[in-house]
């Protein structure tokens, strides 16, 4: 989709502010909003692709007053509610415990999968397909339309764009793409190239 | 003043929100508060960019183990004891006197959590997000860092799941330095990419 977070190459938001010494969390609602989060993300009611689409989806206004942790906070109401568990329909399933924390996230949510044989080589030219999906994508905005050139290639993952939305994990070739900057940016740029990992899906032969 | 009254009643806002929210999912044993102490106390604590530091001074100091970092980042990583969520799928990037790597996720937040722990605030703004990849000397400049008019800069821009650690150049006047040593120089945003790491005379004590 072409929402709020897609924000390659935007202009507005002034300089990049580092804070010196940054606490990790600067609130304690934020300690909450975030194990909140990953304690229901290891629930298994909805995806982490889901849960980007969820984040992704809040009005433009919302995201950007927002800081991110609001912006977690704000998409798992919205995730309660997607999933049934507001309304009550949805009871517990698989609830995180305590002593489960280390080794469920010392194990994490590998994506990769056993999936059809790549139709790109490295150093293969490929082109970013023109496209405005409604629904999540992780093709972004600046890149769509463009030619680079296959860098790597990463083997099978879980294709976000059809999981965010129920539709199957559908594992696609994943490659690293590079484009030359000045073809996506004019030559002000500063950049020499850009590297994006993209899914076989957004790309067609150049 | 009155920014700061305004800066008050939001984050209060946000306070009661997220602890009513806290509360109904724990009586209805959605979530184990104990299971929540755990999640902070592991982020907060214990996953952080010393293991990502660990990780580079040995990549400075053992050319085999570099070799296989820069081959297969994940078990290399893992021979350290790191891995796990958001270090699933890992790429080690070598930074040369030639080509200078950036990281940064233009969609969301993506970032190497197994090794660097949390991102900061400013690489989930929009600021980063909109401008590295078009202008890294500006976000350098940002940071107070420049490069080199000769040094490439490549961005890298985490829109699937492979998470990218960039290892920076050993900086020079840290011959004969234990890895403990170099691993205390190597900062958080050396290994972004929007930093570099500097011989420290107190870190060498």
């Amino acid at each position: 989709m072409n929402g709020p977070a897609d924000l390659g190459g935007k202009h507005g938001f002034g300089p990049v502010t580092p804070e010196v010494d940054e606490p990790v969390f600067h609130a304690d609602w934020e300690r909450t909003a975030f194990a909140l989060t990953l304690a229901m993300g290891a629930g298994g009611y909805w995806s982490l692709d889901r849960s980007r689409y969820m984040r992704e989806t809040l009005p433009h206004t919302t995201y950007y007053s927002s800081t991110y942790y609001e912006i977690w906070f704000k998409a798992l109401e919205r995730l309660l509610d997607d999933a049934g568990i507001s309304s009550g329909e949805t009871a517990p399933k698989r609830v995180l415990a305590a002593d489960e924390v280390r080794p469920t996230m010392g194990r994490g949510g590998p994506v990769s999968r056993p999936g059809p044989a790549p139709r790109f080589a490295v150093g293969d030219r490929v082109k970013v397909k023109p496209m405005r999906p409604a629904t999540h994508t992780r093709a972004p905005a600046y890149l769509r339309g463009h030619t680079g050139t296959i860098v790597m290639i990463h083997g099978c993952h879980v294709f976000p764009d059809t999981n965010a939305h129920g539709k199957g994990e559908n594992p696609a070739p994943l490659y690293n793409v590079a484009f030359p900057a000045a073809d996506l940016w004019g030559p002000d740029t500063t950049a020499a190239d850009i590297h994006a990992d993209l899914f076989e899906p957004y790309l067609d032969p150049a | 003043m009155s920014t700061d009254h305004a800066d008050h009643s939001h984050l209060s806002d946000m306070d009661v929100r997220v602890r009513a929210l806290q509360s109904v999912l724990e009586e209805k044993g959605f979530v184990d508060p104990a299971a929540l102490d755990e999640l902070v106390t592991l982020y907060e604590h214990e996953v952080g960019p010393q293991n990502g530091a660990r990780v580079v001074a040995r990549a400075w100091t053992d050319s085999d183990y570099a070799a296989r970092l820069f081959a297969s980042a994940g078990p290399a990583i893992a021979e350290l004891g790191y891995s796990g969520r958001q270090g699933e799928h890992m790429v080690a990037l070598q930074n040369t006197p030639e080509t200078h790597n950036m990281v940064v996720c233009t969609l969301c937040s993506c970032y190497p959590w197994a090794v660097l722990g949390l991102p900061p605030t400013w690489y989930k703004a929009p600021a980063y997000r909109a401008k590295a990849v078009a202008d890294p000397r500006g976000v350098l400049a940002d940071f107070g860092v420049s490069l080199p008019e000769a040094t490439k800069i490549r961005v890298w821009d985490s829109t699937a799941e492979m998470r990218y650690l960039v290892v920076p150049m050993r900086p020079e006047g840290t011959d004969g330095w234990s890895e403990e040593a170099l691993a205390a120089i190597v900062t958080r945003d050396s290994m972004i990419g929007t930093g570099l790491p500097h011989a420290d005379e107190a870190a060498a004590r």
